[in-house]
């Protein structure tokens, strides 16, 4: 159970590619995360700041309909927000090419599946208009540069992000006491959806200890943390509760509402050794398996615990640990990965997935990432995709991914390579007889490919 | 030996490499005489917590208006009067021929033993365990596989889990199947034969390929065909007709159930209505009830009248609204009854009252029942299950209590 180039690039990696080689060692991988993200300027994507400016475009139009009912400007202003939206919603599909485009030509992966991983544990999206096309520009902006930083500048950064505060339903939460709620009005009063969701999935998890009055108080806390336009976190003393407010027996607040008692309780949380073991639980389930060695699960949290919540120390604990390197496989890639990895493998250029067209795109990649199960952008709840392998191992899903790695990669690269060759290259050297065989076997060079993208060997990791 | 060409070929070649063929039960045709008996049971899981308050509003409670103000049994769109108490949400109203006809019915108050973190996930895993404490040490397995465990003539085909989601409930030692109507394969026959081989040496993809291919292959279509991508993509990207999801997952179940299924289960999101739920609860409901009407129409009269549909959810939501105009997560809920061996036309259970004071932890609707008793008449009344098993097996530790005679 020591390091191996090829299991580093199949478990926390974006798989084997034929053009990029493997890792030579752990610290080379750590220390990738410290180089910058030149991948990120290969294949931009929008940040979030960016993105602002449609939000804010899209707000400008709809009040300039609601000003001008029923005349002209205002059907104007309507064409012009539909086109807004579907401008976003192509930006959104040419997003996920981007994604897979980092994925198949990176010589930093393990950035690429933090990011991912930690994007997944604070999901986040719009829930009308164009800020449901919001979530890569969060992921950019939000969690991509903190992926080897304190734990707890992510927590801050995304839980008092504009958009998590929409996705969360924070922007509404008035204290029923705050002096916006005393001078009347139709709606007023807490929502816990943030407070909850931040104790029981961001920071302590279900197990953690806390109780109602925690989620209670916590909601009270937050309250006063809301959006501005055009999307942006915005603190509003007069919808704050007057506190003080007790979590976890730690009192916050008390005299003028301000929002550094919320980034302080948030840091409290992020420190708590019940984050550590969640996170550290967490990683091990998404990276290794879904029954991970407890010692390796220790491990990670008491490196986490020591170092306030380093996540390059901690990511750097997973990887240390002997049991990380443990070489059967047996967690099984998320749909993402999946096609992500078979790019990789396929060494794909970059032109077949960013001169798409919007339709072909949500044919080839979209519906197809739903039917095996992952709703690009489209979260069923802050929870996220599953971690559980049996989720993924559907037969609905299996057939997704069969069907897509026989029929997607010969559309978009007309010159697969010959199986006989690509067995090697995605699976290195752990190929088991029947794949050898079937990439020998098939009477198609689709045939080969798929087969070989659908076996068991290439899905594990 | 056996008597298929390629299946013995494949068996030769996959024994000239050292590959093991796991025997699967489905690639020879399942019996149509290993069923059951003749009754229906569809199960909904409504995931995210559905508002029963709002769903069935007790109007006729002195509390109600000052927790939720007028029950909108004259607004625009108004209420539904189901018996001078409760009101029904008027996005149900499609439904409301099969109240009228006893196909309809209501259990109010009722939750799972789950309480106090209020959390959806858990809540739901205990909901579909089955169990009174998911640190019980029992073990996980869905309480729906717990069931077949217990027919005696279940066969692989007797339950079906439906959609993209992994539905726990379903989960267990006992074999079922899992599909959603979207999914087809469409391969090459060669690919067929490879594709069985390269799973082999995995028991769990081994497993969910031949499903994949039993029920692919019994959709109208066949796997195998020989063209180029495009053609087997084309072909396989047009299963499942037409509609929501919601009404192809429930057409594809119809089917299933007129033939050798009689249990299966699905899900339907979008009751986390933390906010403005005046407009988002309409959506879940809408998708509900053509649901529900989709498996009517689909089964037939014959079927349909052999047939309970229950909707289940892992928790209800707060008494008052919150200050967004929607709900946070509560305790006490509603179970939504349909189908035509349902006794409906009636809202069941202990009305615990919402006066501060009658209220969980004065915030909740006071649950007064397990929803697991009711589910546990019915597995009593439509697969002959004994009080006993159901106590022991299926709910451990539940007592059913008197029997609320959901069926006819």
């Amino acid at each position: 159970m020591k390091f191996d180039p090829q299991l580093a690039d199949v478990r926390f990696g974006c798989g084997l590619s034929p053009l990029i080689a493997p890792p030579v060692s752990v610290a080379q991988m750590l220390n990738s995360l410290k180089s910058p993200d030149a991948i990120a300027q290969r294949f931009p994507v929008e940040t979030f700041e960016t993105f602002q400016d449609r939000v804010a475009e899209s707000v400008r139009l709809v009040k300039l309909r609601r000003v001008n009912r029923g005349s002209p400007e205002a059907l104007d202003a309507e064409k012009g927000r539909r086109v807004l939206n579907q401008q976003a919603r192509v930006a959104q599909v040419a997003w996920l090419g981007q994604h897979f485009n980092r994925w198949t030509w990176t010589d930093a992966p393990l950035r690429e599946r933090l990011a991912h991983f930690w994007a997944d544990h604070f999901t986040a999206t719009g829930k009308a208009g164009v800020v449901r096309r919001a979530s890569t520009p969060y992921l950019e902006s939000a969690i991509r540069p903190r992926v080897a930083g304190l734990f707890e500048d992510m927590l801050l950064a995304t839980v008092l992000h504009p958009l998590m505060i929409h996705y969360l339903d924070q922007e509404r939460s008035i204290g029923p006491s705050s002096p916006r709620a005393l001078k009347g009005g139709k709606v007023s009063g807490l929502n816990e959806n943030l407070a909850r969701e931040v104790l029981e999935l961001h920071t302590l998890g279900v197990d953690g200890p806390y109780t109602q009055t925690d989620v209670t108080q916590l909601a009270e806390l937050f309250t006063g943390v809301t959006t501005g336009d055009p999307m942006r976190m915005k603190f509003r003393k007069d919808m704050a509760e007057p506190g003080p407010e007790t979590v976890l027996g730690i009192a916050y607040g008390g005299g003028k509402a301000h929002l550094r008692d919320v980034e302080a309780v948030l840091r409290d949380l992020a420190r708590h050794p019940a984050t550590a073991r969640h996170l550290a639980w967490k990683m091990a389930v998404h990276f290794i398996s879904d029954t991970p060695d407890p010692a390796l699960v220790d491990a990670v949290a008491a490196r986490y615990v020591d170092t306030g919540g380093d996540l390059g120390e901690v990511t750097a604990a997973l990887l240390t640990h002997p049991a990380a390197w443990n070489d059967t496989r047996v967690n099984v890639k998320p749909a993402f990965q999946f096609i992500a990895s078979a790019f990789r493998a396929l060494a794909l250029p970059a032109e077949a997935l960013s001169s798409l067209d919007e339709k072909t795109a949500r044919k080839l990649l979209v519906a197809p990432l739903a039917q095996m199960g992952h709703a690009w952008e489209k979260p069923a709840g802050p929870d996220g995709l599953p971690e559980e392998d049996s989720a993924w191992i559907a037969p609905q899903g299996i057939a997704a991914r069969l069907q897509w790695a026989i029929t997607v990669p010969q559309t978009l690269m007309p010159a697969l390579p010959d199986p006989r060759d690509f067995v090697h290259d995605a699976l290195g050297d752990t190929i088991p007889p029947a794949v050898e065989f079937a990439a020998n076997a098939a009477e198609s060079r689709w045939d080969g490919i798929g087969l070989i993208l659908a076996s068991p060997a290439f899905q594990r990791t | 030996m056996t008597n298929s060409l390629n299946r013995r070929d494949f068996l030769a070649r996959s024994a000239l490499i050292g590959c093991s063929l796991a025997a699967s039960p489905l690639l020879t045709p399942v019996s149509l005489a290993a069923a059951p008996g003749d009754n229906r049971l569809v199960v909904i899981l409504l995931r995210g917590g559905m508002d029963g308050l709002d769903v069935v509003r007790p109007y006729g409670d002195p509390a109600y208006a000052a927790l939720r103000g007028d029950a909108g049994l004259s607004a625009e769109d108004p209420a539904i009067d189901l018996d001078g108490y409760f009101a029904l949400h008027p996005a149900l109203r499609p439904l409301m021929p099969l109240w009228a006809r006893g196909q309809l019915g209501f259990a109010h108050a009722v939750s799972t033993p789950y309480r106090d973190k209020r959390s959806h996930f858990d809540g739901q895993d205990l909901l579909e365990a089955g169990l009174s404490d998911l640190n019980s040490g029992l073990s996980r397995d869905g309480w729906l596989n717990r069931v077949l465990q217990n027919l005696p003539d279940s066969g692989p085909a007797t339950a079906y889990a439906v959609g993209r989601d992994p539905l726990n409930v379903l989960a267990g030692p006992a074999t079922t199947q899992r599909w959603s109507p979207e999914a087809d394969l469409a391969l090459s026959p060669q690919a067929i034969t490879l594709a069985r081989l390269i799973m082999a040496d995995d028991p769990q993809f081994n497993a969910a390929f031949e499903q994949a291919m039993a029920i692919s292959d019994s959709d109208g279509d066949a796997v195998a065909m020989n063209g180029t991508p495009a053609q087997m993509m084309s072909r396989a990207r047009n299963a499942g007709g037409k509609g929501n999801l919601e009404r192809r997952v429930a057409e594809f179940i119809g089917k299933r159930l007129r033939q050798e299924t009689r249990i299966a289960a699905f899900s339907i999101t979008g009751w986390d209505t933390h906010q403005r739920q005046d407009r988002s609860l309409p959506n879940a409901l809408g998708r509900l009830s053509e649901a529900i009407l989709t498996l009517q129409t689909t089964l037939s009269e014959p079927v349909w009248n052999k047939t309970t549909v229950v909707a289940v959810t892992e928790f209800g939501r707060t008494a008052r609204l919150n200050g967004s105009g929607g709900s946070d997560h509560g305790t006490g809920g509603l179970m939504v009854l349909a189908g035509g061996a349902l006794r409906g036309g009636q809202v069941v259970g202990d009305w615990p009252g919402l006066s501060e004071a009658q209220l969980y932890e004065r915030r909740d609707l006071m649950p007064t029942r397990d929803l697991r008793a009711y589910l546990g008449w019915l597995l009593h009344s439509q697969f002959g299950l004994s009080v006993s098993t159901l106590e022991t097996s299926i709910f451990p530790g539940l007592d059913l209590g008197v029997d609320p005679r959901l069926t006819l």
